[in-house]
C-alpha cells in the first residue's frame, strides 16, 4: 500500500526541521519570526514618523504645462522635471494623457510615442557632431570580452531560445528604413529615365 | 556632469549634461559616488515601461555625498554620506502617513497607480536617476539617511532597492515558523527574499531559476535548494512532489516582468509589448503554492495587462500580496542584521562598472554574460 501523501491527510507528513537545528545551521534564523519584529508588519501602520515638516509640500514651479493623470485631482506639488515631450512624440504623449490610466490606449499611445520619441532622436542625432552609434549604444562589444558564447550555451538556460530576435529589434527597423529608401530611390530613377 | 542617457530600446551611452540644479526648497543635490543597474532597469531599457523617454537618466540604486540643499533642508548637510532609498516620496500624504513610502500621491503626476521612482520613466514620476556623477533628490528631509559609519558603501547601496525589497517580499509571505517557502527567480531581490525567509522562521528555502550560477549563489549566500526549471518538463509538478503534493506555504515571486520559461509569454511581454509583463512566474507561483497559501510578488510588472491565471488563484483560496518596497522602513531592521553578522548584501555584488562603460554593463546584465548578478556603477572611473 502506498503511503497518503500531505494533502490528503490532516497534517504534513514531513515535519520541517526543529528550530534548534535550523538555528545552528543558518545565521540568524528565525530573528524575525515574532510578527512585531517586521517592519511592514501590519503594513500600514498610521502616524509613521517620517520626517516631514508640513501638512501639504510647498509646490514645485511649474515651468511647462506638466502631463498629467486625470485620475489626479490636481497636479501633485512635486514632480520630475526630466525630458519635456516635444516633437511629434511628445504630442502623442500629451494626447495620451487625456485618457485615465484604467484604459488600455493610454499606455499603447504612450509605448507608441516611446517608439516615435526614439527615432526621432536617432534621426536628429545625424545632424550633430554626436550621432547614433549602434555598436557603444548597445555595448555589443561586451559578447566578445565577457563570454557571450560559454555564458550562453550548454548551460541550461531557457532565454537563449529568444535572445536572437534582440538585433533584429535593434537593427530591423533601420534596415527596413534603408530598404525602403532604396527602393523609393530607385522608382524615382526608373521614372525619370522612362 | 556624465550621465547615462536613455537613446531607445538596447540603446544607452554617457553623454555631458548639465549638474542638477535645486528645484525645491527641500531638494538636495547628491554627488554619487555607487550606483547600480537593478533588473528592473532591463524592464526600462528593453523598451517595456510605458513613457521611457529618450535622454532620461536611468538609475534608482545610488549612494553620494551631498553636494548641495534646499533652503528648507535641516536632516542632511552638505558633505554628508548619504544612502538614498529608490521611492521619492513626501512623507505627508494619505499613505506616506501609514507607511506606503512607496505610494505618495505627491511626487508622481503621471500616475496615481505608483509613487515616485528615480530614473524610472515618466510612467514613476519624470526623476532623472543615479547612473550619473550627480542627482537631483527631492524631500531630502525625508528619504536619505546618513550612511552609518560602521556601514561599507557597496552594503549601503544594496540597502536602497535589492537588499530591502527581498526583505520585504518574505514579509509580504507572512511567513510562519516550518513553512516551506518557495523563491521564483535567483537574482538579487530573490537572493535576498530567500536569504529573509530563513531570518523569519521558514523550515525550507528553495529557489528556482535557469541561470546555473545564479543558482549556485542561491546555495551558497541563502542556503537555498534550488531547481534549474529547465531540466524538469514541468517544474510546478516537480514543486508539488518535493512538497509531498501539498504546495509551497508561501511562494515569492522575485522576477516580474521578463520572466522566462514559456516562449509566447516571454515574446508577447518583452518582444511584442502586447501584455504588461510576462507572468510565468507569477502563474508558477499560483500554481505551486498550497490552496489558502500566500503569494508574494516584489517583481516589477508594467501597467498594461498581463496574462495571469486569476482563475485558479481564487479558487485556491490564495492571498496575493505586493507592492513596491517602503525602502526607509527596513533600514532600521535591515542594519541590525548587518550588524549582528546575519546579512552581508554586498557579497551579491559581481562586477564594478565604470560609468563610461555603462552600455555594455547593460549588454551583459540584459544578456547574463561573465555570471553577473550585480553589477554596480563606478562614476569617476574610465
Amino acid at each position: 500500500m502506498t503511503e497518503t501523501a500531505t494533502p490528503y491527510i490532516a497534517n504534513k507528513r514531513i515535519p520541517p526541521k526543529s528550530a534548534e537545528e535550523l538555528r545552528a545551521q543558518i545565521p540568524g534564523w528565525g530573528a524575525d519570526l515574532d510578527p512585531a519584529d517586521r517592519p511592514s508588519y501590519p503594513q500600514e501602520q498610521p502616524g509613521i514618523e517620517t520626517g516631514a515638516r508640513w501638512d501639504f509640500p510647498e509646490r514645485h514651479p511649474e515651468k511647462w504645462p506638466r502631463e498629467r493623470s486625470i485620475e489626479h485631482a490636481f497636479l501633485p506639488p512635486v514632480f520630475g522635471t526630466s525630458t519635456p515631450p516635444t516633437g511629434v512624440s511628445g504630442a502623442i504623449r500629451r494626447y495620451a494623457y487625456k485618457y485615465s490610466e484604467g484604459r488600455a490606449v493610454h499606455w499603447l499611445l504612450l509605448i507608441a510615442a516611446d517608439r516615435v520619441d526614439a527615432t526621432e532622436h536617432h534621426l536628429k542625432s545625424f545632424a550633430t557632431l554626436h550621432p547614433d552609434n549602434p555598436v557603444t549604444e548597445t555595448g555589443v562589444v561586451s559578447e566578445f570580452r565577457r563570454g557571450g558564447f560559454p555564458s550562453r550555451f550548454g548551460q541550461k538556460r531557457a532565454d537563449v531560445n529568444h535572445q536572437w530576435m534582440d538585433p533584429i529589434i535593434v537593427a530591423g527597423p533601420w534596415v527596413l528604413a534603408a530598404a525602403g529608401l532604396a527602393a523609393a530611390f530607385k522608382a524615382l530613377q526608373e521614372h525619370r529615365t522612362a | 556632469m556624465r550621465a547615462m542617457v536613455y537613446r531607445g530600446p538596447y540603446k544607452v551611452r554617457v553623454e555631458e549634461k548639465d549638474i542638477p540644479k535645486i528645484e525645491h526648497p527641500n531638494d538636495a543635490i547628491v554627488r554619487v559616488s555607487r550606483g547600480a543597474i537593478c533588473g528592473s532597469d532591463l524592464h526600462l531599457y528593453h523598451g517595456m515601461m510605458p513613457d521611457t523617454r529618450v535622454g532620461m537618466t536611468f538609475g534608482h540604486e545610488f549612494v553620494g555625498t551631498v553636494h548641495e540643499v534646499g533652503s528648507s533642508v535641516q536632516n542632511v548637510a552638505v558633505g554628508d554620506r548619504v544612502m538614498v532609498p529608490f521611492n521619492v516620496y513626501c512623507g505627508s500624504c494619505y499613505f506616506c502617513t501609514r507607511g506606503l513610502y512607496s505610494n505618495c500621491h505627491n511626487v508622481n503626476p503621471n500616475a496615481t497607480a505608483v509613487g515616485g521612482i528615480y530614473g524610472y520613466s515618466h510612467t514613476c514620476g519624470g526623476y532623472d536617476g543615479g547612473q550619473a556623477e550627480f542627482v537631483r533628490v527631492p524631500f531630502a528631509d525625508v528619504g536619505p539617511s546618513k550612511i552609518p559609519d560602521w556601514m561599507d558603501e557597496e552594503d549601503a547601496v544594496l540597502l536602497t532597492d535589492a537588499c530591502p525589497t527581498g526583505y520585504f517580499g518574505a514579509q509580504l509571505g507572512d511567513i510562519a515558523e516550518g513553512d516551506t517557502v518557495v523563491v521564483f527567480g535567483a537574482g538579487p531581490v530573490g537572493l535576498f527574499a530567500a536569504k529573509s525567509s530563513w531570518l523569519m522562521g521558514a523550515g525550507r528555502v528553495i529557489v528556482v531559476d535557469h541561470l546555473n550560477y545564479r543558482l549556485e549563489k542561491a546555495r551558497s549566500f541563502a542556503h537555498a535548494e534550488t531547481y534549474n526549471f529547465v531540466e524538469y518538463d514541468d517544474i510546478v509538478v516537480h514543486l508539488k512532489k518535493e512538497t509531498d503534493y501539498l504546495g509551497a506555504d508561501v511562494v515569492i515571486d522575485a522576477v516580474g516582468a521578463e520572466a522566462d520559461g514559456n516562449f509566447l509569454q516571454h515574446v508577447t511581454a518583452s518582444k511584442l509589448k502586447l501584455q504588461g509583463g510576462s507572468p510565468i512566474a507569477l502563474n508558477w507561483a499560483i500554481d505551486s503554492v498550497r490552496k489558502g497559501g500566500t503569494v508574494s510578488v516584489v517583481g516589477a510588472y508594467g501597467p498594461i495587462f498581463s496574462a495571469v491565471k486569476f482563475g485558479d488563484a481564487m479558487n485556491k483560496g490564495l492571498t496575493l500580496r505586493m507592492n513596491q518596497c517602503p525602502v526607509k522602513r527596513q533600514w532600521p531592521r535591515l542594519f541590525e542584521h548587518i550588524r549582528n553578522g546575519y546579512l552581508k548584501p554586498s557579497d551579491i555584488v559581481t562586477h564594478r562598472i565604470p560609468l563610461e562603460h555603462i552600455a555594455e554593463g547593460y549588454h551583459m546584465f540584459s544578456a547574463k554574460l561573465d555570471n553577473i548578478i550585480k553589477p554596480l556603477v563606478v562614476a569617476g572611473q574610465s
